[in-house]
């Protein structure tokens, strides 16, 4: 239990710990949570450095080296219209990437921000915004974010807010329940007595230890995101052709042709299973370390 | 008990409600615009305007909003915009693919994963329990239209030649019509569809046995002699069943997310793919009753695990 709560510790308090200590501790403690991390890392370097590092145009047409394996002019072969393999991998890399982060941030970043207004306030307000909440979960994932991206049309701006509406529900039940505990706290009661405004208590005493479920929440919801507009983009309501996305590689041509040439199937999933495979790991790493009650779940 | 259900039931009322209105409001206050769509761009603005009276897109929002509340309590989803037949009619017709695919699918995840979840729990730490958790994290990172994919490739072309694939990889045909081939039809697709479920069936089964088995009744059957099967069985999984039920529960609700690409994948004529086409073409009716529909569904088993708990367990009263 000491170990666990050290983990905790380090990780809470990283300014008086040392950055570098925390990471090598993090390694040795999690080293499968560190391969995630390795693997995030990877692919944030493809989707930063990624598209400089070939001269391949993705959009561009060469339909005489159609359907080609991979080969030291195209590293991971061509797809049914000639396009390189390798430079529409990097840049689907930066949608994915894009999408993941930024709908995370607006999606579960909003619903945290909703659970501490609404388990503050408490009362109707509380109830009101939970019902709220109660609806948007029973609409499944992907149905609600089609909905919403049918609504709003697909443009990458779009996708991104349907995807993080899809996340508001998780995060901001999560934050609720801990604000109803944390509410209770004498500090928060010694914040009111000498006269703190609501928006202060929120901001100064409450979200601060809101901060560790919210990461729990959050990290798992980037690997769901990532899949969910790899989905949108297969269905033909993600990211517009013939910007690449992993998704949409694997969609129209990708679903027909990968007979013919199976490495415009084969590249796309496996870095989207990779990389949600390595945001699960990271994600499970970091819930343990700051819960360590929900280890192993 | 009966007190219990009937407020259980009142509690759905609010969310049933929300669902209408989202649904509504959502795909009333879209850019496209259904009639614009339908009279095309030869319609001169007199058989615009006309279509949309015809619609009931002409009256205030609220007006619309009040008939159609009415109307959808009735169980009548109105008539699909593009085609004019009756919504109810189109919607019949596809749930029988997509309920066929999400029962054969919970089937496979749960008699594959509650053996490997109690296995993993009973042998925790061991080679066994990771291989299945690293199976587990595998199962919810693969994208599921990707494993179609991969299935199809290796079942249906690569290990028995294109000409003569060992199962079939596209379609449906109904169970009235050749039960063999129904089940046959169904067997790519609920494994693809199934590997998430499975994951997610063997975590929590996993942790819930492993709860169990550090408890004192358990060590008590093991210094009695009894064996170790009769013990994870009787003991530990049975005390264990609530958890698992929760989110065998909650994964039957998710399929039906899913299946909308599974049917992509396996050209099965489900509600999903009503779904896609609906939303391709800005067929209001039928994605608010989709909508509506699932979300009815989600919160009706919500329910009925609830209600279940009260009856596996009876330490639980309302």
């Amino acid at each position: 239990m000491t170990t666990q709560q050290s983990d905790a510790l380090t990780l809470g308090r990283p300014r008086t710990e040392g950055a570098l200590k925390v990471v090598s501790g993090f390694i040795s403690r999690k080293p499968l949570g560190a391969a995630g991390a390795l693997i995030i890392i990877i692919m944030v370097v493809m989707a930063v450095v990624g598209p400089l590092s070939t001269d391949w145009d993705p959009l561009e047409w060469t339909l005489a080296d159609k359907l080609e394996g991979p080969s030291g002019e195209h590293w991971l072969g061509t797809d049914d219209k000639g396009r390189d393999l390798w430079s529409r991998m990097m840049s689907g890399a930066r949608i994915s990437l894009m999408v993941g982060f930024l709908s995370v941030a607006f999606g579960s970043g909003s619903g945290g921000v909703i659970g501490v207004v609404s388990g503050w306030y408490g009362g109707k307000v509380d109830n009101a915004i939970q019902r709220l909440m109660d609806a948007l979960m029973s609409i499944p994932t992907l149905i609600l974010a089609m909905a919403i991206t049918a609504a709003l049309g697909t443009n990458l701006l779009n996708i991104i807010i349907a995807i993080g509406i899809v996340q508001v529900p998780r995060a901001n039940r999560v934050v609720r329940s801990q604000v109803l505990a944390v509410k209770e706290s004498q500090y928060v009661d010694a914040a009111r007595s000498i006269g703190a405004v609501n928006v202060r208590i929120m901001g100064q005493h409450i979200a601060p230890q809101c901060v560790a479920p919210w990461l729990i929440i959050a990290t798992s919801a980037l690997g769901i995101a990532i899949l969910t507009e790899a989905s949108l983009s297969f269905i033909g309501l993600g990211v517009p052709q013939p910007e690449p996305s992993w998704g949409g590689m694997l969609a129209g041509p990708g679903r027909t042709d990968f007979v013919r040439n199976p490495w415009m199937a084969i590249w796309p999933g496996l870095a989207l299973s990779l990389a949600v495979y390595g945001f699960n790991l990271f994600g499970d790493a970091i819930r343990d370390v700051l819960d360590p009650r929900l280890r192993g779940t | 008990m009966l007190a219990y259900i009937i407020r259980r039931l009142l509690t759905t009322i609010p969310v049933l409600v929300v669902v209408g209105l989202f649904t509504f409001f959502l795909l009333r206050l879209t850019p496209g615009d259904p009639a614009a769509v339908i009279a095309g761009n030869e319609a001169t603005h007199e058989e615009y305007l006309e279509i949309r009276e015809r619609l009931g897109l002409d009256a205030p929002l609220y007006v619309q909003l009040g008939k159609w509340a009415g109307r959808i309590v009735q169980g009548d989803f109105g008539t699909s915009i593009r085609s004019g037949k009756p919504v109810f009619d189109l919607v019949r017709g596809r749930i029988g693919p997509s309920v066929s695919l999400t029962i054969a699918t919970e089937l496979v995840a749960v008699l594959v994963a509650i053996p490997l979840g109690v296995l993993a729990a009973w042998k925790a730490n061991s080679l066994i329990d990771r291989s299945v958790m690293v199976f587990a994290a595998v199962g919810f990172s693969v994208p599921i239209f990707w494993l179609g994919f991969i299935m199809i490739w290796v079942f249906g072309l690569w290990a028995f030649g294109l000409d003569n694939p060992i199962l079939p990889v596209a379609g449906y045909v109904k169970i009235g019509d050749d039960l063999w081939e129904y089940v046959r039809h169904l067997i790519l697709p609920a494994f693809s569809l199934g590997l998430v479920v499975i994951a997610l069936i063997a975590r929590m089964t996993r942790a819930s046995v492993l709860e169990v088995l550090k408890e004192d009744y358990v060590r008590t059957a093991r210094a009695k002699g009894i064996a170790e099967p009769a013990i994870l069985i009787r003991h530990a999984l049975r005390n264990a069943s609530l958890p698992i039920l929760t989110v065998v529960g909650l994964s039957l609700a998710g399929l039906l997310s899913g299946a909308v690409v599974t049917e992509s994948v396996f050209a099965i004529p489900g509600l999903g793919r009503l779904a896609v086409e609906a939303i391709a073409t800005r067929d209001y009716p039928i994605i608010q009753a989709m909508i509506i529909l699932i979300g009815g569904f989600y919160v009706f088993i919500n329910l009925a695990v609830d209600i279940l708990y009260a009856f596996l367990d009876p330490r639980i009263r309302y």
